[in-house]
């Protein structure tokens, strides 16, 4: 990547083979320097060398030879493509290719109806007349409509290729051949006994229905990668930048990091940032799947191509262009698309020898025909051979996993479910466990003031008088009690004395008033009796919270209890997962007794409580050690080595965090909600992938042996090249058209 | 058996051997990679009907350049796969398109059209002579 800046120039370098800060700086030093280079910082973490040099004394090629020089590897940089060039490239060829489709096939069905006519209507003609006619009706069908599969036939075997084309090409070419032969040569044939047969109408039928099939599937496949277009089409064509202290709508292309741009309600927010000032609500819902929308004030990120709902906001941009995690989604969907299901190395297998094979498959029908077939044998061997050729469909075959794939990940992403890729769908469908990490997946992961018991004293007073004294305490239970405080909009006042009691609580002045905050056991050690409360405050224990007493001048004045709130969406998402069929394990480093009030509550089938932080992976391998397929859901940071050694991982985001390395799926949304999604998704793929694939191999299975003949002796049933020609184009669309109920799954 | 039957059964088996050697035992054409003045290893590869070269040898370790000309607009080679580097591209008809990735490990891996039925191969090797041609 290179950038202009007066004159010198920007670019990035990629280097390999950096160990240490020795490694960089070594680098560093031998970019300094070059001749050329005004400034170079290597940074071993993202292991990029950045340098700015003078284009007219070195070019990023010469940079890249001064690293490797050094001994590390370092490869130019390559000019990223943007998805949106890509998708329109095409979208335009797509387009074109459908046009040209559309014109043949209109031009070729009407010539497959007029020859129809000819074959069924007696027109009282020689034989030798229609003939002709037939040969002149079906010249543009095979030398424009069905040109290119002649074209490709031939450059294919030029390079020992075969595909659809081949089929097609050889199938209607010698039906062709032979149906010119007995039109110029009738009496050849005739002075040998032989019936001038011509095969024109089927030839043009055959064209004019893989011409349509081809059209059907051209439309259809374009459908398959919608999703991807439209989240492109999610972002805005400009954004209203503050510049010079006044406002100027430029092109988002013109947009740079550190721009301030204003954003009005119902307005796009041009690309990701920070917000600087104002507030409101931003619908993230195109990216995160999650439905309500998410209140935002100065300080806050925000994502490109959400939408402002009701206040103006003023944001600095983070990034743009293909940094925005936008296109980040983008670019994980075309990459997931990109990787296979290990379900389609059977149909790989068979697509890579499947048209030589039904070529040697015609030939031994066109033999066995004319060796023992009945009369006219020739007539017979041929048609047999043809409708062999053209019945078959290797594009079934390979249309059955992609399209599946490429449909399942786009609409993944429209709903906030990432995946990388299809082996990832093959593996999420075929899941005994889920594992599910607590804090922060299950629970909001930040312990919160959760009722607060006033019995000597009026509630506010209580919790202004507690906050003001814990203000002075770093335990996490404290930031709690400071944060509901503030959450009501209570004035904090400076503690006069304060004191902690390791492990017990806290005492101190505030107001004038003695504040003792803690355990019973510090209640009794200041001679206050806890008995009033004691009963709610073991009630509140036993439902996973932790219940802290309240004291006041020497007299018991109230109780908090305070606990990390359970997900909204926790229990709902639980029961969807165990409509799965799925068992649900709690893994936590908590104590068994809060975790397992929290696995009553979302209906957690079981608990592995106490459990450190790097225990979590030795607890998943165990459970698949014991044979069970297992996914592991948590953050991506702290849970990456257990969502790395489950057989899918999935990462919880936090809205924005789209490249989680550790998960095999990320969900925009920061709550379980998304797991029984992608699951479902999952499984549905794969029920979509094996009927396409059931459907793709019987239908050739049974298909090229009824062509081929072999019900003919019993029941004389034998298929015309017309009905196989529309048998095979009804067969590839029939596969995309399955594909594509994906949609809306 | 007739005498023509005779001829149609041996030209059959004959034509049968001849689909089988030559669309899966003949040599196909292949090219080294040529290695540029970055380190970076070139192949022009024709996409019609098929792949030309079909067969890509490269050196391991450095970054390769496979630049894909697809010559029509058929939409079988639409996509090329390179299923061991995850890269799924799709290649704009009557365009060139290079990929670039850097193999990291030798062996023979496979690259095929998105439906899997056109194929090539890309041997990487541990060395190789640096005078090939594409």
């Amino acid at each position: 990547m290179t950038a202009t800046t007066d004159q010198l120039e920007h670019c990035d370098i990629p280097v390999t083979g950096m160990t240490c800060a020795a490694c960089s700086a070594r680098v560093q030093r031998a970019l300094e320097r070059t001749p050329g280079v005004s400034a170079a910082t290597v940074n071993l973490m993202t292991n990029q060398a950045t340098v700015d040099f003078d284009p007219g004394a070195i070019d990023p090629v010469g940079l890249v030879e001064v690293i490797r020089d050094t001994g590390y590897g370092a490869e130019i940089p390559r000019a990223e493509v943007a998805p949106e060039d890509l998708v329109a490239a095409q979208d335009e060829t797509r387009a074109e290719e459908i046009t040209t489709l559309g014109r043949k096939v209109v031009v070729s069905g009407v010539a497959a109806v007029v020859a129809m006519g000819f074959m069924v209507i007696p027109s009282g003609w020689d034989m030798r007349i229609t003939n002709l006619i037939l040969l002149g009706i079906s010249l543009p069908v095979v030398f424009w409509a069905g040109r290119h599969f002649y074209t490709r036939a031939w450059a294919g075997f030029r390079h020992h290729s075969a595909d659809m084309s081949t089929l097609i090409a050889v199938g209607t070419g010698a039906a062709f051949i032979f149906s010119l032969a007995t039109t110029l040569a009738a009496e050849w044939f005739a002075a040998r006994g032989l019936e001038p047969h011509v095969y024109y109408e089927a030839v043009v039928w055959v064209i004019a229905l893989v011409l349509l099939g081809n059209l059907l599937e051209a439309k259809a496949k374009g459908r398959t990668s919608q999703a991807i277009r439209k989240l492109l089409g999610l972002r805005p064509r400009t954004a209203r930048v503050v510049r010079d202290g006044g406002e100027v709508e430029v092109p988002l292309s013109d947009l740079a990091v550190g721009d301030v741009v204003v954003v009005r309600p119902g307005e796009k927010i041009p690309a990701d940032g920070t917000v600087i000032e104002g507030r409101s609500n931003v619908d993230e819902s195109m990216l995160t799947g999650e439905p309500l929308p998410v209140d935002k004030e100065a300080g806050d990120s925000v994502v490109g191509a959400t939408l402002n709902r009701n206040g103006a906001l003023k944001v600095r941009v983070t990034a743009t262009g293909a940094a925005t995690v936008l296109s980040q989604i983008v670019r994980l969907v075309q990459q997931a698309q990109g990787t296979k299901a290990p379900i389609q190395h059977l149909a790989d297998r068979v697509s890579a020898v499947f048209v030589p094979v039904i070529l040697c498959i015609a030939i031994a029908t066109f033999v066995i025909w004319f060796d023992i077939g009945p009369g006219p044998w020739y007539v017979h061997a041929l048609a047999a051979a043809v409708t062999v050729l053209v019945i078959a469909c290797p594009c079934a075959m390979g249309l059955a996993v992609p399209t599946a794939v490429m449909v399942a990940t786009g609409r993944g992403a429209e709903r906030g479910v990432l995946f990388k890729g299809g082996d990832v769908l093959q593996r999420a469908s075929e899941l005994d466990v889920v594992v599910v990490d607590k804090t922060g997946t299950v629970t909001e992961g930040r312990p919160t003031v959760t009722e607060v018991i006033a019995i000597a004293a009026d509630r506010a007073t209580i919790l202004r008088l507690v906050a003001s004294l814990e203000r002075r305490s770093e335990h996490p239970l404290a930031e709690a009690i400071v944060d509901a405080a503030a959450r009501e909009g209570i004035e904090l006042r400076e503690p006069d004395r304060f004191e902690v009691f390791a492990g017990q609580g806290v005492l101190g002045l505030v107001e004038g008033r003695e504040v003792v905050i803690g355990n019973s056991g510090l209640m009794r050690a200041r001679n206050i009796d806890p008995a009033p409360l004691i009963d709610r405050a073991d009630a509140l224990a036993a439902g996973g919270a932790t219940a802290v007493f309240v004291a006041l001048d020497g007299s018991l004045a109230g109780l908090l209890a305070i606990a990390d709130p359970i997900k909204d969406s926790s229990a709902a998402a639980i029961e969807r997962l165990h409509r799965l069929g799925l068992e649900i394990v709690m893994l936590t480093g908590d104590a068994r007794r809060t975790a397992e009030s929290v696995a009553r509550a979302t209906g957690i089938d079981r608990v592995i409580a106490e459990v450190l932080p790097d225990e979590k992976l030795a607890v998943i391998r165990r459970l698949q050690q014991d044979g069970k397929v297992v996914a592991m859901v948590g953050d991506g940071l702290n849970d990456a080595p257990a969502l790395a050694q489950a057989d899918v991982g999935i990462a919880i985001g936090t809205g924005t965090d789209v490249a989680i390395e550790a998960g095999g799926v990320t969900l925009m949304r920061g709550d379980l909600a998304g797991v029984p999604q992608a699951l479902e998704l999952a499984r549905r793929t794969l029920r979509v992938i094996r009927q396409n694939l059931f459907w793709a191999f019987i239908y050739n299975v049974i298909g090229v042996p009824i062509a081929a003949g072999v019900l003919y002796p019993v029941f004389g049933l034998l298929l015309t090249p017309t009905i196989a020609g529309a048998a095979m184009a009804a067969s590839s669309v029939s596969v995309v058209s399955n594909s594509l109920r994906l949609r809306t799954a | 058996m007739t005498a023509s039957q005779w001829v149609v059964t041996l030209g059959g088996a004959g034509a049968i051997a001849w689909v089988i050697y030559y669309f899966f035992l003949a040599a196909r054409a292949g090219a080294t990679a040529r290695l540029g003045a970055a380190g970076i290893q070139r192949v022009a590869i024709e996409v019609l009907g098929g792949y030309a070269p079909s067969t890509v040898t490269v050196r391991r370790g450095l970054p390769v350049e496979l630049e894909f000309h697809r010559a029509d607009s058929d939409s079988c080679t639409e996509e090329v796969v390179l299923e061991d580097f995850g890269i799924r591209q799709y290649l704009p008809a009557y365009q060139t398109t290079a990929i670039q990735f850097t193999p990291t490990e030798s062996g023979t891996f496979a690259f095929s059209c998105g439906m899997g039925m056109v194929h090539g191969r890309l041997v990487v090797q541990d060395e190789v002579s640096n005078d090939g041609h594409n």
